[in-house]
């Protein structure tokens, strides 16, 4: 029943259990054991690191990114997005972008980057809500999960592309972020100060759906040729209805002046920042802020 | 089990099942870790066999198997059609998007085919643990990967379509020779390991709720980066590569991946798999050398083989390697209950 020696087979580590001790082990066999051992450590050190290495975005980047529409609250949308990017795929406008080591937010998280493509909501009907596996993007928080104050939406928002349907509403019931007027001393409209051409030039590459220009398919707003006396950009081309207008405000030194101003039904999607024909922008989205009347 | 032997009395198959249970179940063990041991008890038709090729004359059975390695056709049937089934399913990803025709969407970690939700079940548990919440998708998607998973041998996966595995075979041939050469040395790890990584990536998921594992999957990195373009994170699959290659033969499929470890535990109940007959093998052992878990290959070892036909534990990736090396045809794909039943 001996069979020939097999090359590197021999000395099991486990034995069955009995009252037969192992021979010893040769010098050569214990060296080359102990060899094992320390490299198995070291590998397992050596990934054990590189995982945790993920956790650096993390702590570093504290600012958070735009998620894209229905996103759960951050730790919990860390939690459940299985990186799979069916979200990016689903896009009309390509808005949605899977992070990348160097990007602080998680390998293979989808984020928006709106100030160079925003989400327009030109699929109609929030289609990366409808492709996310796992409901990382959702319709309808599960019950155990909370809303954060301001969060939600005091209404569904209307979209203006369809106000005329039978359903006008988008299914969100929360926002993204709102927007906020960052630097109101280059905002166009605060200045009265009109645009000609382009919004944001020849070689801008991101895409809107016009609905004056075709209803289903976005165009590059680089072919879009504005000639406005005072500019309003944020507020034509803003997606939602009443998310914002150009009102007549107090400024600081007590005069009054135009500006943009921002409504409770701001969903937070970015076109207005994209839109901005300001460099740098005059008007961001703050990601995960919520309402505050 | 799957030999139904004329000339064997009627008690005979009853013990010969209970062998080959007791061996099935020491391959799972093998497959959490444990190194194979030489087998306790053998089948009496496979102890005739093992009795004949120790007495007959050794110069005559050296002959026959210098002989049939010489004769034999150096094949590369199955290699070639697993790395064509490997590389259509990841270009399928990718074409599907590109073209946006909408038939597989997604990446490996979870994607839609033509709207079924098809989940990778390490992902999907590491979401679960990651997100402590059962989402019903995902169990809806795991279910259909889990069914065809069962169906087509577990970690099949890892062989016929994960895409970092066809990288690691390249880097695994010039790690070879690399050793051929003399300029490193192969140096084995714990197979252990990949167990604690399986758990450890588990309960990191579980207390941090953040899917750690999926920042440094090579599967996920690699898939999304055929699909999504290419990616800074791809200079860690390229690190692991030369770790592979400089230092540990297939260190991540071996040792670490908790991918391999889930579908492996799926294999469990696959009824496709390898078969080796004790027969014809000579044991010279090339199927040894070209497997990426040769543990699971301790059978072909002379006088292991429990009984006369041996079907190949779970932990194995059914790639067919060690099929087209055998000069003997002693290794072949196997549908469990298959011959019976034509």
């Amino acid at each position: 029943m001996e069979p020939d020696k097999p090359e590197d087979e021999q000395a099991p580590v486990v034995k069955p259990a009995g009252k037969v001790k192992p021979p010893p082990l040769s010098r050569s066999k214990r060296q080359e054991l102990r060899r094992k051992l320390l490299r198995t450590v070291l590998l397992t050190g050596g990934i054990v690191g590189a995982g945790l290495s993920g956790f650096l975005p993390l702590i570093y980047a504290r600012k958070s990114r735009l998620r894209p529409p229905g996103a759960l609250d951050e730790k919990d949308f860390l939690a459940s997005c299985i990186k799979c990017g069916q979200c990016v795929q689903v896009c009309p406008v390509d808005a949605i972008r899977l992070a990348d080591l160097i990007d602080g937010v998680g390998v293979g998280a989808p984020y928006i980057d709106a100030r160079s493509q925003a989400c327009d909501f030109s699929c109609d009907a929030v289609q990366c809500v409808l492709a996310c596996p796992t409901g990382s993007l959702t319709y309808k928080k599960p019950a155990f999960l909370e809303s954060r104050p301001g969060a939600r939406l005091a209404a569904k928002p209307i979209l203006l592309a369809k106000e005329n349907d039978p359903e006008p509403t988008l299914n969100l019931t929360e926002r993204m972020g709102v927007a906020r007027l960052t630097r109101p001393e280059v905002c166009l409209a605060i200045k009265g100060k009109g645009v000609k051409g382009p919004a944001r030039g020849h070689t801008f590459k991101g895409h809107m759906r016009y609905v004056r220009i075709d209803r289903w398919k976005p165009v590059p707003i680089a072919g879009v040729r504005y000639d406005i006396e005072e500019c309003d950009l944020c507020v034509r081309e803003c997606p939602v209805k009443g998310a914002i207008t150009i009102e007549t405000v107090y400024a600081p030194d007590g005069t009054l002046r135009k500006s943009p101003v921002v409504h409770e039904p701001c969903v937070g999607c970015g076109v207005c920042e994209m839109i901005c024909p300001t460099e740098p922008g005059s008007i961001e989205i703050v990601p995960r802020e919520v309402w505050r009347a | 089990m799957t030999n139904e032997n004329p000339t064997e009395g009627s008690s005979k198959p009853r013990g010969m099942k209970a062998i080959l249970n007791r061996r099935f179940r020491e391959q799972i063990m093998v497959m959490f870790g444990r190194e194979p041991k030489k087998p306790v008890e053998i089948s009496a038709p496979a102890q005739e066999v093992h009795l004949v090729k120790r007495t007959s004359n050794k110069e005559k059975l050296q002959a026959a198997a210098a002989h049939a390695e010489a004769h034999m056709n150096t094949s590369h049937k199955w290699r070639n059609r697993r790395w064509a089934v490997l590389v259509l399913v990841n270009l399928f990803f990718v074409v599907s998007y590109y073209f946006d025709i909408q038939i597989l969407e997604g990446a490996l970690t979870a994607s839609r085919f033509v709207g079924f939700h098809l989940i990778d079940l390490n992902s999907a548990l590491q979401v679960m643990l990651a997100h402590r919440n059962i989402i019903t998708n995902l169990l809806i998607g795991t279910g259909t990967v889990l069914v065809l998973w069962i169906l087509f041998g577990g970690r099949t996966f890892c062989s016929w379509v994960c895409p970092y595995h066809l990288l690691a075979e390249g880097a695994e041939k010039i790690h070879l020779w690399l050793v051929r050469e003399k300029l490193v040395t192969d140096a084995p790890v714990d197979r252990r390991l990949r167990t604690v990584f399986w758990v450890v990536f588990a309960l990191l998921a579980l207390a941090t709720g953040y899917t750690v594992y999926e920042a440094i999957s090579p599967t996920g990195i690699v898939s999304r980066a055929l699909i999504y373009g290419p990616s800074i994170a791809i200079l860690w699959v390229l690190a692991l590569l030369v770790f592979e290659i400089f230092f540990v033969r297939r260190a991540w499929c071996r040792y670490a991946c908790p991918i391999g470890l889930t579908y492996g535990v799926v294999g469990i109940l696959s009824p496709l798999r390898i078969k080796y007959t004790l027969e014809g093998c000579f044991h010279e052992g090339n199927c040894r050398k070209v497997c990426l878990v040769p543990h699971v290959l301790d059978t072909v070892i002379k006088g292991r083989a429990v009984h006369t036909e041996v079907p190949i534990g779970p932990d194995c990736t059914r790639c067919g390697l060690c099929v087209d090396v055998c000069p003997t045809g002693s290794l072949t794909y196997d549908v469990k209950g298959l011959s019976k039943l034509l």
